[in-house]
């Protein structure tokens, strides 16, 4: 009577648990197929030519990305230049500030701002910086990344404040060190792992980021280092040479990718180390 | 040498329209512990904020009366200059997790950006381990971090840091009340070695401390100062009831 | 003697006052900033909006060389990517966050799977798309031409799947969380009256996390509505309505980074009044899930106290 009933339920019980599993390896296979592409067909492209030499024209064989690899560096320390003095000061006044409504208008700003698509922020650097200056640039470039990292920067920089106690800011205080100074030297520090991560990861973020360089970066052939010209960066040439008709172009994006998404990682561990080594303890 | 550290007159203290503090009137000589004692939320605490005015930090915060360190009304000076005359030492340590020790006890000059000669710096950081009782401890690993003392060095490493801006005056907020009963012994005996040269205004909920090692007391409750006067004769011979009541525990 | 009640504010003096002016302004920029970003688009789009006004999103031609625009046909495209994304994406979101709140939340399987989410959010778009040109494509063909459907290759399906694959962990992980925030004593309460964990999850756990693992989808539907270099490359740029979901087509984003950096005049407009459509849908579908989430951590934080 009750022995089937309670046999039925157990049976559902495990068959519930073996299908939650099964679905969650199951949406792991697209990582490793797209990482067993990557490293199959890009590490056999990466050699010294291909890191170091800039591409060939059409036609011609061989080539390499070292173009890609400059501009993406370029763009990484503009965009962070831009973003990461501005978006430390903003983190540091949300986590001063907690109520009020400025506090809360820019909390808003901030999540309608993460959330914006990446292509609309592309064409907004081009309304602001390309047009006006009637070149596309590294500049807007850099601007449009750096929009897209202030988001991550401000709340990361917030919450990390938020967890310093209070007491550290009393003691600096009742020494007689002025607010600015207590804030610069005592609580900046104390929160600089948890600041620092939040860097590494926008910046992570916007490394492999191609929509908004597509009408402001624009890529470029050769290599660049101003910053009023158009640069190249690595995701862009891999969007070049993915969408071309040429296997050997293809097989280039590969290997570009490998080096996006080593750089990528790369980061992310340098960010996880950080966050563990350096953490402060009160 | 002037003989009144601190006169505190007819001084209110208020958080938005709450009055905590109630015309509280109060000297305090030089080279004298005096203890304040009272129940909870009795605005003892709130007195010794009001001294180097972290009080008004709070949003809301007000004050009336008048205080005085030495010969300045302490109202009408900046508030960091007056914070770098008053020492204040906090009810659970606090060094900062980011300095050494030797920094730690300098932070007072080296956030306030004086500078000054290595030499000097060594002299203030030896002086003010001793006076703090900490040298012997630590005079190996100055330059390890403060958070790996334990508690009762840690709260000793605030004292130092405290004590090496010469303050005219110390405040000490319930500062042994997170400590255990050894540590806390050990920065009682410390109390007495230190009035020498500083004075010290402590806060505690701990009658037995205050019995043992102030000179004149204070009774606050509800905001009144009730009573004030040497230790030993309050102790014994308490003028006011309320005080009376407080001591043999009636209320806590 | 009476000095008058003084307030904090004669606490600061001028240095720390410009401190807070800094401060503030950062702040203020970046509100500044928005307000920026949303009147640039409006007032750029404004030619467009004022030839098509509110038809716009009902034209189903959209053609530069007779300059009519109609938006139809991307709308409809971005729709039917990121519903599609959706429901082939929840399936699997839904299983690693049970899996991961529930059955493994700690250990070396926890940490290898939560590990491996995080890498597959890490992975930029357009790597997305150069595998999907390889590996999906040939796929998709394959899948037509047994159905006897043209072989694109490309196309709604296409970009679906890629899309599903690319939000996965972003309602996995929110899920994940609201799930570890369902009291413990509740389900103890549960299993106490005997039920097996597969009961409990769905009769106590799922309904109490219910407004989460919504929030954390509609987070998704925003990811995948605004996304673009996957669906870009997977979805075959065709500005015609699509008609099924074997036709190639174009999202609103993907036609702005086809069409965009060799448009003029009321072509460029036009792209904008898209864009401007994109930006106010993904952001009240953005601030909707994250106020959602936030109300959440709240009343969880409250309940824990």
């Amino acid at each position: 009577m009750t022995g089937n009933h309670i046999g039925r339920r157990l049976a559902k019980d495990a068959l519930f648990k073996g299908v939650v599993c099964l679905l969650a390896f199951l949406s792991l296979l697209p990582l490793f197929l797209i990482l067993y592409y990557i490293t199959m067909k890009g590490i056999s492209v990466i050699n010294w030519d291909f890191l170091f030499s800039l591409p060939r024209p059409i036609g011609e064989s061989g080539g390499g990305v070292v173009n890609a690899i400059v501009g993406t560096l370029m763009l990484i320390v503009l965009s962070s230049v831009i973003s990461v003095p501005c978006g430390i000061a903003a983190g540091i006044y949300l986590s001063e500030n907690k109520a009020g409504k400025l506090s809360n208008t820019i909390r808003l700003c901030v999540i309608v701002l993460q959330g914006t698509p990446s292509i609309v922020i592309g064409i907004i650097a081009y309304l602001w910086i390309v047009a006006p200056l009637r070149t596309f640039s590294a500049l807007s470039g850099g601007v449009a990344l750096s929009i897209m990292m202030l988001p991550v920067i401000i709340k990361t920089t917030e919450e990390t404040l938020k967890l310093i106690p209070y007491h550290l800011k009393e003691a600096s205080l009742a020494l007689g060190v002025p607010y600015y100074r207590t804030i610069l030297k005592v609580i900046l520090p104390s929160g600089i792992s948890g600041i620092l991560t939040g860097i590494l990861l926008s910046v992570a973020r916007i490394t492999g980021e191609t929509a908004p360089l597509l009408f402001t970066a624009f890529g470029n052939q050769f290599m660049n280092v101003n910053i009023f010209k158009p640069i190249d960066s690595l995701p862009y040439r891999i969007f070049y040479y993915a969408m071309s008709p040429y296997p050997e172009w293809h097989s280039f994006a590969w290997g570009a990718s490998f080096i996006l998404v080593v750089l990528a990682l790369a980061l992310n561990l340098i960010a996880r180390g950080i966050s563990v080594k350096w953490k402060i303890q009160f | 040498m002037e003989d009144t550290v601190l006169k505190v007159e007819k001084f209110s203290a208020f958080f938005g329209d709450n009055k905590v503090l109630k015309d509280v009137d109060l000297t305090v000589r030089r080279n004298v512990v005096a203890a304040l004692m009272g129940p909870s939320g009795c605005g003892k605490t709130t007195l010794i904020r009001c001294v180097n005015r972290m009080h008004e930090l709070i949003p809301g915060a007000t004050v009336t009366g008048k205080m005085t360190l030495i010969d300045e009304d302490i109202y009408a000076m900046q508030p960091i200059v007056l914070r770098r005359k008053v020492g204040m030492v906090f009810q659970k340590p606090n060094p900062f997790p980011t300095m050494s020790i030797y920094e730690n006890v300098i932070a007072g000059y080296k956030l306030n950006g004086i500078r000054m000669a290595k030499s000097e710096l060594d002299t203030v950081v030896e002086r003010s381990l001793k006076r703090s009782a900490l040298w012997d401890e630590v005079k190996d690993t100055l330059h390890r971090k403060g958070t790996f003392l334990s508690g009762g060095q840690q709260q000793r490493l605030c004292i130092a840091r405290a004590l090496a801006m010469n303050p005219e005056i110390l405040l000490l907020d319930e500062p042994t009340s997170a400590l255990d009963p050894k540590s806390t012994s050990q920065i009682e005996e410390l109390f007495v070695e230190l009035k020498r040269n500083v004075t010290m205004l402590l806060v505690t909920h701990n009658i037995a401390q205050a019995a043992r090692v102030s000179d004149v007391t204070a009774f606050i409750y509800l905001g009144e100062l009730v009573e004030f006067g040497p230790t030993e004769k309050m102790f014994t011979v308490p003028k006011d009831k309320r005080t009376e009541e407080y001591l043999t525990g009636k209320f806590g | 003697m009476d000095t008058g009640k003084q307030r904090a504010s004669s606490s600061t003096d001028d240095s720390e006052k410009r401190f807070n002016v800094i401060l503030a302004g950062s702040g203020l920029l970046i509100v500044l900033l928005l307000l920026a970003i949303f009147a640039t688009l409006l007032v750029t789009a404004l030619p467009a909006i004022r030839q098509f006004g509110v038809f716009f999103f009902i034209g189903r031609v959209w053609d530069a060389t007779t300059e009519t625009f109609g938006a139809l046909p991307f709308l409809a495209g971005t729709l039917l990517t990121s519903f599609l994304a959706l429901l082939i994406s929840i399936p699997f979101s839904i299983a690693i966050s049970i899996f991961l709140g529930e059955y493994f939340r700690t250990g070396a399987v926890s940490t290898f799977l939560r590990s491996a989410v995080e890498v597959l959010a890490g992975i930029p778009s357009v790597i997305y798309g150069l595998w999907g040109l390889f590996f999906l494509m040939p796929a998709v063909r394959f899948i037509e031409m047994k159905l006897g459907v043209a072989p694109h290759g490309v196309g709604i399906l296409t970009s679906s799947l890629i899309l599903a694959i690319m939000i996965i962990p972003f309602s996995a992980s929110i899920g994940r969380e609201v799930i570890t925030l369902v009291p413990g004593d509740l389900k103890e309460a549960a299993y106490s009256l005997g039920a097996t964990r597969f009961e409990v999850i769905r009769n106590i756990v799922i309904p109490y996390a219910r407004s989460g693992i919504i929030a954390g989808i509609l987070l998704a539907l925003g990811r995948a509505i605004g996304e673009t270099m996957a669906v870009t490359m997977l979805i075959g740029n065709s500005n015609f309505l699509p008609t099924s979901i074997f036709s190639p087509a174009n999202t609103m984003a993907s036609v702005i980074a086809n069409e965009f950096a060799e448009a003029t005049g009321v072509t460029a407009a036009s792209l904008i009044y898209v864009a401007l459509v994109l930006f106010l849908v993904t952001m009240v579908v953005n601030v909707i899930g994250t106020y959602v989430i936030q109300r959440i951590s709240i009343e969880a934080s409250r309940e824990a106290s």
